[in-house]
């Protein structure tokens, strides 16, 4: 059904706010997004090492099963019975040689192929299934998984390009940057709970303009600065985008000062310990924030690394799924660094506690404004990689790919 | 010590609910340990915290960055803390589990319960002789925070 909506076509730096607000919108995204030709970050093969290992995740609403079976191939279906749409798995995630719905006790394999019905042949020869149910007849939808470095991606979408295709080279080779040849192990798993709609975190996730602004921790300590070298990358599809920042030497704040930005202080740090990092990557990249479309964002800030899902709950509600990362490789000392550094991030992090409020604002800003609409004209009006960061081209990626994907 | 401990209980949870923050950081000791995490996460034995120190230079960190660069609208908690269980030990040092509930009431007035858990405490004492926090990680029961952690715990 055509929604009743107003956003000139081909606009990617005018975003109406009636998009953040309306059921009828997410309605729309969980039918062509989540449960449509996108691949989707399900979790990590180290989270599920061993046959017979699971995790339950989201595709959006859709709650989803992903599971390593008896010959370590990872499976991922929806996680509903197929008889009377009772969840199948109830725990985060487990070791398992099978499930079985606690409703009814209908019992699934691995890849959520039926292998059991309670009672089919009935009791005493009376009751039962009828002759012509077949189990094979009766399952939950199942995923197409990909996998690459490590990250488990499932779509359920037949026309969804194959992963590699669909993350495109320059998000790939960033990708392995991170991750490639190391064995990741999680550090640990936060879930915080956003006060907006999905699309404020995914847009804030893909807005280099406003790192240094909004995060004065970043900026005092030259973590991040847009007068530092780096540069944005933004996918064709517009959709993924990496952006990222080196060490320079001798890079002027004089423009901080020029603009009377409040991202210039004196503070300085009593335990400056945590900013005392480790060469981990061959390069002087000190940051390198990647996603992937629609929800999927790996970052690295320093040694921080971390990977953070992006699952809507409500029109404006968000859950972002935060999973540290370290790797068996890590000396204890480089462990250490790692923990101290997951300060910076997280709901409680230096540089990133004011994203977890700052799409609020915009949710609560906008709310009679459904007919108004934002300005993403920084740096002009297309979605290209750039080198300086004082664009919003990845924002605007971002729109093209939600444009071309929703066909709103 | 019960008794001692149970004081400095109340004056940790008034000096946050209070917004005394510079203050805070004197209840640890300065080889301190500090960490938020959830009950998840310490089942599972995972390392990682929303917060994590491992001196009191660094929580005092927390604290002017607090007040000088993170943003976040104005809020306060009110801290109720439990009834501390504690263990001597053989070294002089005491552990003590004390749960919690916090509200958090934003400037506007809305009152929320934003977390419950427990305090894992190892107390000790400083040269002067003063009760103070050799380590203390805090659990918090849910693997959810709502918007952010700002204010320690």
């Amino acid at each position: 059904m055509p929604l009743d909506t107003v956003w000139p076509e081909g606009i990617v730096h005018q975003v109406p706010y009636w998009v953040f607000q309306r059921a009828d919108v997410l309605a729309r995204e969980q039918e062509v997004i989540f449960r449509g030709a996108c691949w989707h970050y399900l979790c990590l093969e180290a989270e599920i090492p061993n046959n017979g290992d699971y995790r339950t995740t989201q595709l959006g609403e859709l709650p989803v099963v992903v599971a390593r079976d008896a010959e370590g191939v990872v499976h991922a279906f929806e996680n509903r019975c197929a008889h009377r749409g009772a969840l199948i798995a109830l725990e985060d995630g487990g070791n398992t040689k099978d499930f079985t719905c606690v409703y009814h006790a209908w019992r699934y394999d691995m890849a959520g192929n039926l292998k059991g019905v309670a009672f089919r042949n009935g009791i005493a020869g009376k009751g039962g299934m009828p002759k012509d149910f077949r189990l094979e007849d009766n399952c939950p939808r199942k995923l197409r998984v990909a996998m690459f470095c490590g990250l488990v991606f499932g779509t359920l979408s037949a026309e969804t390009p194959e992963l590699e295709a669909y993350l495109g080279p320059e998000i790939t080779t960033r990708i392995r940057r991170v991750l490639n040849g190391r064995t990741p192990e999680v550090l640990g798993r936060f879930t915080q709970a956003l006060p907006n709609n999905w699309k404020l975190y995914t847009e804030n996730v893909r807005d280099s303009y406003h790192a240094s602004l909004l995060h004065l921790f970043f900026t005092t300590f030259e973590v991040n600065r847009l007068t530092q070298k780096g540069g944005l990358i933004v996918s064709e599809s517009g959709g993924n985008h990496v952006s990222w920042s080196a060490i320079e030497e001798g890079a002027a704040g004089a423009e901080y000062a020029q603009q009377q930005i409040r991202s210039d202080s004196d503070y300085r740090l009593a335990d400056p310990s945590l900013l005392h990092g480790f060469q981990e990557f061959g390069d002087t990249c000190t940051l390198q924030i990647l996603s992937v479309f629609p929800t999927f964002v790996l970052q690295q800030i320093q040694n921080c690394i971390a990977v953070r899902q992006v699952v809507p709950r409500a029109v404006d509600r968000t859950d972002l799924h935060w999973t540290y990362l370290g790797f068996a490789e890590d000396t204890p000392e480089q462990r250490i660094m790692r923990l101290k550094q997951c300060n910076l991030v997280g709901a409680a992090g230096f540089v990133s506690m004011e994203d977890g409020c700052v799409g609020g604002f915009v949710q609560r800003g906008s709310a009679g404004a459904a007919d108004q609409q934002a300005v993403l004209r920084m740096g002009g009006h297309d979605a290209l990689s750039s080198d300086t960061r004082a664009t919003e081209a990845s924002v605007r990626g971002f729109w093209k790919a939600y444009r071309a994907a929703t066909g709103l | 010590m019960l008794g001692e401990i149970a004081n400095f209980q109340a004056a940790y949870a008034r000096c946050l609910d209070d917004e005394k923050l510079e203050a805070w950081p004197d209840f640890f000791l300065a080889d301190a340990v500090y960490r938020v995490t959830t009950a998840d996460n310490y089942r599972r034995g995972l390392q990682a915290g929303l917060i994590w120190a491992n001196s009191r230079a660094m929580l005092a960190d927390r604290t002017s960055a607090l007040r000088e660069a993170n943003i976040y609208e104005r809020h306060a908690y009110r801290h109720i803390l439990g009834l501390p269980l504690v263990e001597m030990q053989a070294d002089g040092a005491a552990r003590a589990e004390t749960p919690f509930m916090v509200a958090r009431i934003m400037r506007d007035g809305t009152t929320d319960l934003f977390a419950t858990g427990r305090y894992l405490d190892i107390f000790a004492r400083d040269d002067a002789g003063a009760l103070k926090l050799r380590e203390r990680v805090v659990v918090c029961d849910s693997s959810r925070i709502d918007t952010l952690l700002a204010i320690p715990l």
